[in-house]
């Protein structure tokens, strides 16, 4: 995958972004969409009980008791907030937060994501992905539109395990975007030069257009 | 009274056996000076609740290496290679429970309540043999509350009476622990007197926490690092 193809999706995303919202931003392409948001101000929430994250600290300003969920150094930005894990997941998981844009590692045509374990790999990690998925106001689904191997991510039925029964509203990926309704995907842009035949050979999932 | 003690009286108030609940995010907000004394202690047979096992080699990591832990409970144990490989030679039980639902049930086990009901897992692998029940449409599962026998929290400062203030992120799961733990442990860089901690800012009250540890780690450029003896 290109760096060039996530910061396209990290681009489109940060447009979906209101002015003022709070906003939880998963790892991998999710993390990039800081740098384009432009004059957009919105407060980033960091699950480990910050909101209002700024960016990275110079060196001599590092403080490892300062730090992202990704467990990188970070800074606050005024008005920024700190509090405790229960809180944190408080606004999570009670609707608190406006938007979460997270990867995947698949998601089928009605929005169901999975997002937190491969089959027939050890399972020993899920963090806060399946609270997210359960409680964001609005889950925004940052990812390549094809797995390394080529095989679809955005499926039919999904075959990995699912993070849970809360639905994604929008699919970014490098060649389109997608919205979930309740009648399954509706293809909203296309973002690469791919016909609409192309794309649909190289989508598992079946979607309106 | 004063509830400053030597960080080898610890001894007297973890057995064998005992369920830990143990504050962090990664290595912020870690007390690294009294998992280092569990590890001398040989302490066996150890429930850990922590969010992640620290890092390979660092904060709970350690305790890998000393054989003192049958079974970790917390979000994410990836980021640990050891904690990994010692699950797959099945010496470590690993319970895996989503982050929020974590920092719930243990905030439950200080409130005196005994379990919830959550969105969150309903109808993932993370669900299998809980209780299910449908509100206003919508299924939830059932997550008992998690108590320990003590817990271990790293704070900033504490005052004499057992006040405490964290460090940015690293308060992370220490103010729940600290409601949850039969005996509280707390390990602070500094120890201030009665009345210098403004009410206000004041984040566990006193009433949580038992005892208090001095930590023995210097932090420098942002990082604790271990002391350098000087005998």
């Amino acid at each position: 995958m290109s760096q060039q193809d996530r910061i396209k999706i990290a681009k489109r995303i940060s447009k979906e972004l209101p002015d003022g919202a709070s906003i939880n931003l998963g790892v991998g392409i999710p993390t990039l969409i800081p740098d384009y948001l432009g004059d957009k101000k919105v407060d980033l929430h960091s699950e480990n009980g910050l909101l209002g994250m700024g960016p990275t600290p110079d060196e001599e300003n590092i403080n490892m008791d300062l730090i992202s969920a990704s467990k990188k150094p970070i800074t606050m930005d005024k008005g920024a907030c700190l509090f405790d894990s229960a809180d944190s997941f408080v606004m999570i998981r009670g609707g608190h937060i406006d938007v979460a844009v997270m990867g995947a590692l698949q998601i089928d045509q009605y929005g169901e994501i999975a997002n937190w374990a491969i089959p027939g790999k050890d399972i020993l990690g899920v963090g806060g992905a399946m609270d997210l998925v359960a409680g964001a106001k609005r889950i925004i689904i940052a990812s390549m539109h094809q797995a390394k191997d080529g095989s679809p991510k955005f499926v039919e039925k999904l075959t990995f395990p699912t993070s849970g029964n809360g639905r994604a509203d929008l699919l970014v990926t490098e060649h389109a975007v997608f919205k979930f309704t309740e009648n399954g995907a509706e293809l909203v842009e296309q973002l690469s030069d791919l016909s609409l035949e192309e794309l649909k050979d190289i989508t598992g999932a079946k979607f309106t257009y | 009274m004063n509830k400053l003690i030597d960080k080898s009286e610890i001894n007297k108030y973890i057995k064998d056996g005992d369920t830990l609940l143990v504050g962090g995010f990664g290595l912020s907000g870690t007390p690294f000076t009294l998992i280092d004394e569990l590890a001398i202690l040989g302490k066996k047979e150890l429930t850990v609740v922590s969010n992640n096992l620290g890092e390979k080699d660092k904060g709970l990591g350690i305790l890998l290496h000393t054989g003192s832990l049958k079974k970790a409970m917390g979000s994410y144990f990836t980021s640990n290679r050891d904690a990994v490989s010692e699950w797959s030679k099945g010496n470590l039980e690993i319970e895996l429970i989503p982050q929020g639902t974590l920092a719930e049930r243990i905030r439950c086990g200080g409130a005196g309540i005994a379990g919830f009901y959550t969105k969150t897992a309903a109808g993932t692998k993370l669900a299998e043999g809980k209780e299910e029940k449908v509100f206003d449409g919508e299924t939830y599962i059932l997550e008992r509350a998690i108590k320990g026998d003590v817990s271990l929290v790293k704070a900033l400062k504490a005052d004499t009476l057992g006040n405490l203030i964290y460090d940015h992120t690293g308060r992370n799961f220490n103010p729940v622990m600290a409601t949850a733990g039969k005996i509280v442990i707390a390990e602070v860089d500094e120890i201030v007197e009665v009345g210098e901690l403004k009410p206000d800012e004041i984040t566990t009250p006193h009433v949580y926490v038992d005892y208090l540890v001095m930590n023995e780690y210097e932090k420098i450029g942002g990082k604790y690092v271990v002391p350098t003896r000087s005998n």
